[in-house]
């Protein structure tokens, strides 16, 4: 039986840490010991998992359709890119502006976005970063256009810590960001916000009959989401200290979709399990045939769409509860 | 000519309200009050425009003419969710429910949102317990206090149609229109559930459209009945057992409702 004592308890159960997630981040330091000199692709994983976080918390929690998330992700980039080769290359400085001018575009888009849904939006999103991707091709002059952004160059994290070579501060610094922003994600999602946000997942319609302003929670969660993946896009520029046009390409968009739906959406670690399958098997099956490895992520998806409904975050956590259910 | 709103006596009413699709007349010329506190009754035959009655009153249809009043506020433009917020609340002939959220999550999240407090994605929901408990109180309040951690679309069919009326409640409603609330419900269960709603506080007036005259006269204190987008007449249950027109428009012309 319950009472109002065990209900509250019992939503904020929800929110507490368990120790698979507690595992999970200690491992993540493992690439240091284990994997040196793979540190980054490990950098890459890190990115591109914080840019699919910011993509669960449009798709996954508010039920968004995003092909363009890309934009926010190349708008951080060029930002960043731009800041570190005309201004100054203080890394957290550079961060913090892309993040912001990815923010403010993805706020003046939201107002746009959260009148629509479904297949409307998957057109609007891919329309915006189209847009985008032609601007910064065309303005070559500033962007370097199909060639890339040259002559960024990166000051010392802190001006304590270069970017080196093997990559331990472009991962150490990924790394923390992506826990920063995964830490961001994880409190906005227990949060009443967060339960309304499900809430428009689940069924946008009733909303407006209980009250509920979706249009106003939509254009604030898009505007977070954006500001995530500029600050990825931006990690991306600064550890690489190059920008090219793939940053805002449809690939990318696509990439990154894919990724979200091979771990699992709406539940915050999927995106970071699906990043490390994704890129992890990139890595492996272009170096077994470097033409043709999407046949194999091909594969991989299909696999995963027919047997693991609910991605392989999902797939874990069936067999878990088995596995408990089994054991005494 | 816009003549003075209606007195403080009326809690809902209209006046001359009119809605059309295309040549189809749906509503027309609907001019009723409901007073503060009653159970009212809206019966008619299939296709006489009760449904569309809600749509207009809650906004989710445009009236093509006449006025909508919540108290002495003229509401006929405002958008349904500043209706809700202003107290004029319905519930679904169809569940429309959130399939994946526990029933203590769908209405607290309802709270929150009444409370102004759904915007805050800083703040934890641990830290809005007074919201659970309210909550659990209208849950179990509804019999549905044992079921409030299960998934919603686990729900037996008729803990569902108690869930709507809970998510109603939780934005707790002054006037509270229920489209059918018994809908697929097995007989032998609608009248549990309309003691469910007889037992609401009578600060809440209620209007709820129900097919099973048993039911009408035994929970409505007064009846609203609609033929062909009109009302064609307002009174007591013992008025309405007796008016001829209400025996032709439901049996005369043999449409059942």
């Amino acid at each position: 039986m319950s009472t109002a004592g065990s209900a509250q308890a019992y939503l904020q159960a929800q929110s507490r840490w368990r120790w698979p997630e507690i595992a999970f981040w200690m491992a993540t330091l493992l690439p240091f010991v284990l994997v040196p000199s793979y540190l980054q692709l490990a950098s890459q994983i890190a990115i591109t998992a914080l840019f699919a976080v910011s993509l669960d918390l449009i798709l996954g929690y508010a039920g968004i359709v995003s092909l363009g998330h890309a934009a926010f992700f190349g708008l951080g980039a060029y930002t960043a890119g731009l800041i570190s080769k005309f201004w100054w290359g203080e890394p957290l400085s550079g961060l913090v502006l892309a993040a912001a001018l990815a923010g403010l575009i993805g706020y003046a888009a939201s107002f746009v976005i959260a009148r629509f849904r479904h297949l409307a939006l998957i057109m609007l999103t891919l329309g915006m970063c189209l847009l985008l991707y032609e601007a910064a091709n065309s303005a070559s002059w500033l962007t370097g256009g199909a060639d890339g952004l040259q002559g960024v160059s990166m000051r010392p994290l802190f001006e304590r810590f270069p970017f080196d070579l093997w990559g331990r501060t472009a991962y150490s610094y990924s790394l923390v960001m992506l826990f920063l922003t995964f830490l961001v994600a994880r409190r906005l999602i227990y949060s009443p916000f967060g339960l309304s946000l499900r809430g428009i997942r689940e069924n946008a319609m009733r909303m407006p009959a209980l009250g509920a302003p979706s249009r106003a929670h939509l254009r604030k969660i898009y505007t977070i989401a954006a500001v995530m993946a500029g600050i990825g896009g931006a990690l991306l520029a600064q550890t690489t200290s190059t920008v090219s046009l793939e940053v805002l390409s449809f690939q990318r968009s696509a990439d990154v979709l894919v990724i979200l739906i091979l771990g699992g959406t709406g539940r915050l670690y999927g995106g970071i399990l699906g990043a490390i399958v994704y890129m992890v098997a990139r890595d492996q099956f272009s170096g077994i045939n470097p033409q043709y490895w999407y046949f194999w992520i091909g594969l991989l998806l299909i696999a995963v769409v027919m047997f693991l409904p609910n991605g392989l975050l999902g797939g874990l956590g069936r067999a878990a509860s088995i596995w408990t259910r089994r054991s005494p | 000519m816009s003549e003075p709103a209606p007195g403080v006596a009326s809690v809902l009413s209209t006046r001359r309200l009119a809605k059309r699709f295309g040549s189809l007349v749906v509503a027309q010329d609907i001019d009723f009050t409901l007073p503060p506190g009653v159970r009212y009754a809206l019966i008619g035959p299939n296709g006489a425009g009760k449904t569309t009655l809600i749509n207009l009153m809650t906004g989710m249809l445009r009236p093509d003419g006449g006025q909508i009043f919540l108290g002495t506020d003229e509401i006929t433009s405002l958008p349904p969710a500043e209706r809700v917020r202003r107290g004029l609340v319905r519930t679904f002939q169809i569940n429309s429910l959130f399939p994946h959220l526990t029933p203590l999550e769908a209405v607290t999240l309802a709270i929150c949102e009444r409370r102004g407090h759904a915007s805050r994605w800083w703040s934890r929901l641990a830290a809005h317990g007074d919201a659970v408990d309210e909550a659990y109180g209208i849950l179990a309040s509804l019999r549905l206090g044992e079921h409030c951690h299960r998934v919603t679309r686990e729900l037996a069919y008729g803990q569902q149609r108690l869930l709507e009326i809970a998510l109603a409640l939780a934005t707790q409603p002054r006037v509270l229109l229920l489209d059918e609330p018994a809908a697929g419900v097995p007989r032998s269960e609608s009248a549990a559930l309309f003691e469910a709603i007889a037992g609401l506080s009578h600060d809440i007036t209620v209007l709820f459209i129900e097919h099973d005259m048993n039911i009408v006269f035994r929970f409505a204190s007064r009846i609203i009945v609609m033929v062909g987008g009109q009302v064609l007449v307002e009174g007591t249950p013992a008025d309405i057992g007796v008016d001829p027109r209400v025996r032709e428009a439901y049996l005369g012309t043999r449409r059942h409702g």
